[in-house]
């Protein structure tokens, strides 16, 4: 399952500006894993040389098309990197990262992002029952049966 | 980082010795100064007798707050940036410089709030440690809170 240092695989999933500068300020979580990351822009490889990035197609839920073409672009990442733990901070691709994540056994975890000050975003809500740790950077937002609160990214 | 600068024509032991007493007190060790044709050895500073003007330049972007003499070459390039700066005039009558017009030059520049001035040792500490306080309090920094990266390591370590 992951070699004896423990050093697992780490698929950090974000889309583009505010999601993927939060998901940029919790990797230091995991810098001992061998950590990749899934964006839907090209030009973010920059911000992390050292690590293998796969771009995606953005999509939304109104757009049928585009999250099925984003589903399989996913599906196949999925399949290549066999992550053993998959996080992200949304939005569509990193709900669908956490759907599939789960359905090939990964750890997964849903850090809600800072934006969503009154309720858990969209994203956030369908992958409730499915996120292994299910967390929002609220404390006034997490209750027992809702999202956890442990810090935030600032 | 506090960058520090008396421009490249004379030296300038007095604020270079401030700086120095200041940085050494608190043990800090971003302290960069650019000091001029001068022998000082400093305990604390990290020193660099000249540079190049885009040297300059990038040393002035990273800084959180400057120091200079009252030179308008160092106060104009700070300001463009945005820098916090505290400045220390020379004074003539010690020749630090030919005459008295860089106290002119910091009290007026002072008066219109575009820099803080500090002419003795006492108000230089004092100045100091308030900008530097306050340029860093605003700022967040570059991880998440030391809880949350917690959460997240030890999460990732379960089992599947």
């Amino acid at each position: 399952m992951s070699d004896p240092t423990g050093r697992r695989r780490v698929l950090a999933v974000a889309s583009g500006g505010g999601h993927w500068v939060q998901l940029r300020r919790i990797v230091p979580a995991f810098e001992e894993h061998d950590l990749r990351y899934v964006t839907i822009n090209d030009s973010y490889r920059a911000d992390v040389p050292e690590s293998p990035v796969y771009v995606v197609r953005d999509s939304t839920r109104w757009d049928k098309l585009g999250m099925l073409i984003l589903g399989l672009q996913m599906l196949v990442v999925m399949l290549r990197v066999r992550p053993h733990v998959v996080v992200s901070t949304g939005a569509a691709p990193g709900c669908l990262a956490i759907l599939l994540g789960r359905a090939i056994g990964a750890r997964t975890i849903w850090l809600d992002s800072i934006a969503n000050v009154e309720e858990v975003s969209m994203s956030g809500r369908l992958v409730r029952r499915v996120a292994g740790l299910w967390l929002t950077q609220w404390p006034h937002l997490s209750s027992a049966d809702g999202p956890e609160y442990a810090g935030r990214v600032f | 980082m506090i960058f520090v600068t008396v421009g490249a024509q004379m030296s300038f032991d007095r604020l270079v010795g401030w700086v120095d007493d200041w940085a050494a007190k608190r043990d800090r060790d971003d302290v960069v100064a650019q000091i001029g044709p001068s022998d000082y050895q400093p305990r604390q500073l990290k020193v660099i007798p000249f540079m190049t003007p885009p040297e300059f330049r990038a040393r002035l972007a990273e800084a959180d707050v400057v120091v200079a003499h009252a030179g308008m070459g160092s106060i104009l390039n700070a300001l463009e940036l945005g820098k916090p700066i505290l400045v220390v005039p020379r004074h003539g009558e010690w020749e630090e410089t030919r005459n008295d017009h860089q106290i002119a030059t910091a009290n007026r520049l002072g008066a219109e709030g575009l820099v803080t001035v500090a002419d003795s040792a006492e108000d230089f500490e004092r100045e100091l440690t308030r900008l530097v306080q306050e340029a860093t309090e605003s700022r967040i920094s570059a991880h998440a809170q030391p809880e949350l990266l917690d959460r997240l390591r030890e999460y990732a370590l379960g089992d599947r």
